[in-house]
């Protein structure tokens, strides 16, 4: 199976692993990631003005290229996720938007929302499927605590996203329990780090992430996982790092024993 | 040629605010036919009515257009009142200017020049007008109730103490419905069962009810006054003759592990089970999906204990069928699934439950036996927090949009009696608005304030947290501190949104009874034919129709049973005599006609026809005036043109077309 | 100085929403992981423009204290959505020259080695126009 993939800069720069361990999980998975052309950076954030349109058509140009393709387009970073996924329902849902995006896209044909927009997990859970990651498995993560932290990006709006419950959700978990780990549920796994907000106002950043990192220990996590390299950031940086972060596509490939060959 | 008066009605300001009814005179008096036209105040007063009666007699009118309100308003006032005056009512017509005119328009010349077209087209209507004469069809003077709770019991106790058969069917294996699950009832704090049980007993003693539990409707045909219905009494597995209601068979079973729907599944129940020990009857059913027996064909250890022989594992379903004159539903409700509204971490905490759970819990024969404690650990809770308005009053798709209504009083008595009971246990309320318009309702609530202490918080819950030391944070907003509060707690009660029970759709479908966006039943006028459905013969009592609390209920009940038994008093109904009748001569028998009628109401019959001096045999169809509720169906269905609907016949209603077109 | 009218009008413009749903239960405010840091706070954002008190509410700190993490959004029984209200008064302001929140030179100083590109680039769409 072939699918359009969206790295987004991030993962061209300082989340190179969080990219490279999931194209080896991918190839050990039998699904391949082909890299869309000149992609551009999505802006990080999904611009909410609903007069806004030239913010939202470097996604766009992605989407159609995966359109032109005839493929899904996967992506793995929760913010390249989350705008991309929104921009798409804007194109199929919102008149002004798609007629407004299309006159300055100029296509051959008008993009009208027609590319599914899939997240890694979305694959692992709804392609390939967690019964078949499980046989896959040849390092199980016997014995490991893992508390997912999904963060806000992939799950809000939930009616948007449709990526699971917004606020139970058990994507993660499934996948942390195929790997051969046992997830740990905290009731923080879906609020917000702080995002962005940490470069200007650190302690409120500082005051989030202790919130989640006390909460996932207090409920017995040993680590967590993300996918979101803003987020490991700031678990990293402003919680008081008991606890290790990991991006989940690294314990993917820890798992299907392919880790060795990315770090080569 | 007819002799036709216009009576235009200036409705006070409704109609002539916005249509120049002087205009509308004038111009109708024009119209072919007309030799009277004249407006008035108030059409529908008894002075407007005389004005009518008066002009029919002077002018020798045959027939009569007044131009006013809906016909579902006054159509009958003005037939009547035609009638007294000696004119066949079926020569009156109404032309609709307020309600599809003055209401929905501003411009007043605009609105004027539309009345007119209406009054045109209803004046060229009567010009094709006949009179007609209803026929009568028979009462059968006994009533269906469709559930048995508080609502369903109470209309059938005022319907049979004024003397007539009723049978009410409850889908469970007993009557008494939701209030059987509560605990207390505000705002006096009598007990549920204690005001309830007698009543049930008084209804299964009643001479003129009989109850069919464990019972579905299954099939509802006919129309008001003589309705046949097939009742489904599924199989209980036990005869209700032998059982002598012992109970050693629900001891014995060995399949104990089975949720108990009537505690809300927080214990649970053996296989043959009876819902509760006051149930009536009280005799058990065998949950056949549960039953070792059933699954496995080995066990039958209840038929080895019973004394009485009763228990009989190869009883089938059966079909019962009855007539009835008149049809009560009081299917009343049940509480939303939470499933959406996980931020209060209901799926996450056996610590967070619904307020319909609570009562179980304070109930002493409820699964803790009335201890008000965790379902975790089993713990008294120290610290205990309410949310109000879960699912309710939402306009996203995650609730609905209309007020519970009951919650307010309920969470008021929970708290009230938590804190009698349990003085160290602190309550706290978060809350929206706290609505309490009933009888000693606001003195209940403040009674929970001020003498009970029971903190009331101004603001929503955003978000419950379960902490790892099995405590709950709730992180609520204080609107009037403009503060956002975290609130340690022990337990937490969501006050959960109610819905009509899911079965309603299915009812209504098959009574043709009509129901809105929220699934509750539709009334006739929302305000002055509250308790009736618009579908003549069936009648709303309970929550089916709306939130209510037991006081509504009863009363509604008691006012759904009024309405039935003024039905089942009559001997003869008058039908409406605007039923369809086939033109044998135009009828080629192809039995389209017959195949949309939804009331089974056209047969064929081999009639002799004289058509054109050809005598000859021919298969026609035939129209059952006392079935056919002229809907129309079979007159737009007819390929050959034969089907007319007397009263709104194709010329007619083409007369009215070109009227409005000219 | 602004029209506060149609400042007011603007903001349900870009926002796509209608204050007027709100029924003021406060959920979006007990929601908010920035309440604390906001002085103007989550469920005034709505009766702010709906009151037309847009002066205040521009000038407010809770411009930049929003995450846009959308829990308000999600939660909302009203469809309201302040979390877009406070986003399209903070388009206001960005909008406008020299409303910045994050200035170029300031940049230097906060970096950091590990920082992800994804923490700048969402910082300027949100902080500049």
């Amino acid at each position: 199976m072939k699918y359009s993939y969206y790295p987004g800069c991030t993962l061209r720069n300082k989340a190179k692993d969080l990219d490279e361990y999931a194209r080896a999980s991918a190839r050990a998975l039998g699904f391949e990631l082909e890299e869309i052309e000149d992609w551009q950076c999505c802006g990080g954030v999904y611009p909410l003005g609903t007069d806004e349109i030239a913010t939202k058509l470097s996604s766009v140009r992605a989407l159609n290229q995966a359109k032109e393709k005839g493929q899904d387009l996967v992506t793995i970073c929760s913010a390249c996720h989350h705008v991309i996924k929104r921009v798409n329902d804007d194109m199929k849902n919102v008149e002004d938007i798609r007629t407004r995006a299309n006159n300055y896209m100029q296509l051959d044909e008008p993009y009208e929302g027609e590319t599914t927009v899939l997240h890694y997990l979305e694959v692992l859970r709804d392609k390939v499927g967690f019964d078949k990651l499980k046989e896959k498995v040849v390092n199980p993560l016997t014995g490991k605590k893992i508390g997912a932290y999904y963060g806000c990006l992939l799950l809000r709006p939930g009616k948007i996203m449709a990526f699971d419950d917004p606020e139970n959700p058990t994507i993660m978990e499934d996948f942390i329990r195929a790997l051969g780990a046992e997830p740990v549920v905290y009731p923080y796994r879906n609020e917000c780090c702080g995002g962005y907000i940490s470069l200007k106002e650190k302690e409120m950043s500082q005051n989030m992430c202790q919130k989640i990192e006390d909460s996932a220990k207090g409920f017995g996590a040993d680590m967590l996982i993300t996918a979101c390299p803003l987020c490991k950031y700031n678990l990293n940086k402003n919680a008081s790092s008991e606890l290790p972060v990991y991006y989940f596509t690294e314990l993917l490939a820890e798992a299907l024993g392919v880790k060795e060959e990315v770090a080569k | 040629m007819q002799r036709i008066g216009v009576f235009v009605c200036h409705c006070g300001s409704n109609i002539a605010a916005t249509v120049d009814v002087k205009k509308v005179v004038e111009l109708a008096a024009k119209e072919p036919g007309v030799v009277h036209a004249e407006d008035y105040q108030y059409m529908c007063s008894e002075a407007g009515q005389a004005k009518i009666q008066e002009a029919i007699k002077e002018k020798k009118l045959t027939g009569v257009v007044v131009c006013s309100c809906s016909p579902r308003m006054h159509e009958a006032t003005f037939r009547k009142a035609a009638e007294r005056a000696g004119l066949n009512p079926y020569m009156v017509e109404i032309a609709n200017i307020r309600e599809h005119c003055s209401w929905i328009h501003k411009d007043m010349e605009e609105a004027t020049k539309k009345a007119v077209i209406l009054a045109r087209a209803a004046i060229a209507k009567v010009n094709l007008n006949a009179p007609l004469q209803p026929g009568e069809s028979r009462v059968t003077k006994r009533a269906l109730i469709i559930g048995g709770g508080i609502a369903g019991i109470q209309t059938a106790l005022d319907i049979a103490d004024a003397g007539y058969e009723v049978d009410i069917v409850e889908k469970t294996p007993s009557i008494g419905g939701r209030m059987s699950q509560l605990d207390k009832t505000f705002p006096t704090l009598d007990c549920s069962a204690c005001i309830l049980t007698p009543k049930m007993v008084e209804a299964a003693a009643h001479e003129k009810i009989n109850i069919y539990t464990y019972s579905e409707v299954e099939h509802v045909s006919g129309f008001v006054g003589d309705f046949t219905v097939d009742i489904r009494k599924k199989a209980r597995s036990v005869n209700m003759d032998k059982c002598t209601g012992c109970g050693v068979c629900q001891e014995k079973c060995p399949s104990k592990k089975i949720p108990n729907e009537f505690n809300r599944g927080l214990n649970n129940r053996t296989a043959i089970y009876t819902p509760f020990a006051q149930a009536i009857p009280n005799v058990p059913v065998i949950d056949r999906e549960n039953c070792l027996k059933f699954k496995t064909g080995k066990c039958g250890v209840c038929s080895k204990v019973c004394q009485a022989g009763a228990i009989e594992y190869d009883q089938q379903d059966e079909i019962v069928t009855q007539k009835y004159g008149a049809i009560v539903v009081a299917t009343g409700f049940d509480i939303i699934k939470l499933d959406k509204y996980d931020e209060y971490a209901y799926s996450q905490s056996k610590d967070v439950i619904t307020s319909l759970e609570l009562e179980r819990i304070m109930n002493a024969a409820g699964p803790t036996k009335g201890h008000l404690e965790r379902l975790s650990d089993g713990k008294a809770p120290k610290e205990l927090v309410f949310i109000q308005c879960v699912g309710s009053r939402c306009s996203d798709d995650r609730g609905k949009p209309y007020c519970s209504k009951i919650c307010c009083m309920y969470t008021a008595k929970h708290a009230m009696l938590i804190r009698d009971k349990y003085p160290d246990t602190n309550v706290t309320v978060f809350y929206i608005d706290v609505r309490t318009p009933g009888k000693n309702f606001d003195e209940f609530y403040r009674r929970a304030v001020e003498q009970y202490g029971v903190n009331y918080i101004k603001g929503q819950v955003g978000k419950v947290i379960p902490q790892p030391d099995g405590s709950l944070l709730v992180q609520g907003s204080d609107l009037i501190d403009n503060k956002q509060i975290l609130k340690k707690a022990d337990m937490v009660v969501l006050a959960t949104a109610i819905e009509p029970n899911p079965d309603v759709r299915k009812i209504a479908t098959m009574l043709t009874a009509s129901i809105d966006t929220n699934n509750f039943l539709t009334e006739a006028h929302a305000k002055l034919r509250p308790v009736e459905s618009p579908t003549a013969g069936i009648f709303l009592s309970g929550v089916c129709q709306g939130p209510k609390d037991i006081p509504e209920t009863v009363a509604q009940a008691g006012a759904a049973a009024v309405k039935a038994i003024g039905l089942l008093a009559k001997d003869k109904l008058t039908t409406n005599p605007c039923t369809a009748k086939s033109d044998e001569l135009l009828c080629n028998g192809c039995s389209t006609c017959a195949n949309v009628c939804p009331y089974g109401a056209i047969s064929y019959e081999d009639k002799q026809v004289n058509d054109h001096g050809i005598r000859e045999t021919r298969r026609v169809a035939v129209v059952n005036t006392a079935l056919c509720q002229g809907c129309g169906a079979c007159t737009v269905a007819c390929p050959s043109g034969a089907m007319d609907l007397q009263g709104f016949s194709n010329r007619q209603i083409i007369a009215e077309v070109d009227a409005i077109c000219r | 100085m602004r029209n506060e009218h149609s400042a007011a009008e603007k903001i349900k413009e870009i926002s796509g929403t209608n204050p007027l749903k709100c029924m003021k239960c406060g959920k979006c405010s007990a929601t908010c992981p920035s309440f604390n840091e906001m002085d103007i706070k989550p469920h005034q954002f709505v009766s702010y423009v709906v009151n037309e008190d847009i002066e205040a509410l521009v000038n407010s700190k809770s411009l930049w204290k929003c995450l846009s993490c959308f829990a308000c959004v999600e939660r909302c029984p009203r469809d309201v959505k302040p979390g877009k209200i406070i986003d399209a008064a903070r388009q206001l302001v960005v909008r406008e020259k020299g409303g910045d929140y994050l200035k170029a030179d300031e940049i230097p100083q906060l970096l950091d080695p590990e920082l992800p590109q994804q923490l700048l680039v969402s910082a300027f769409r949100r902080y500049r126009r």
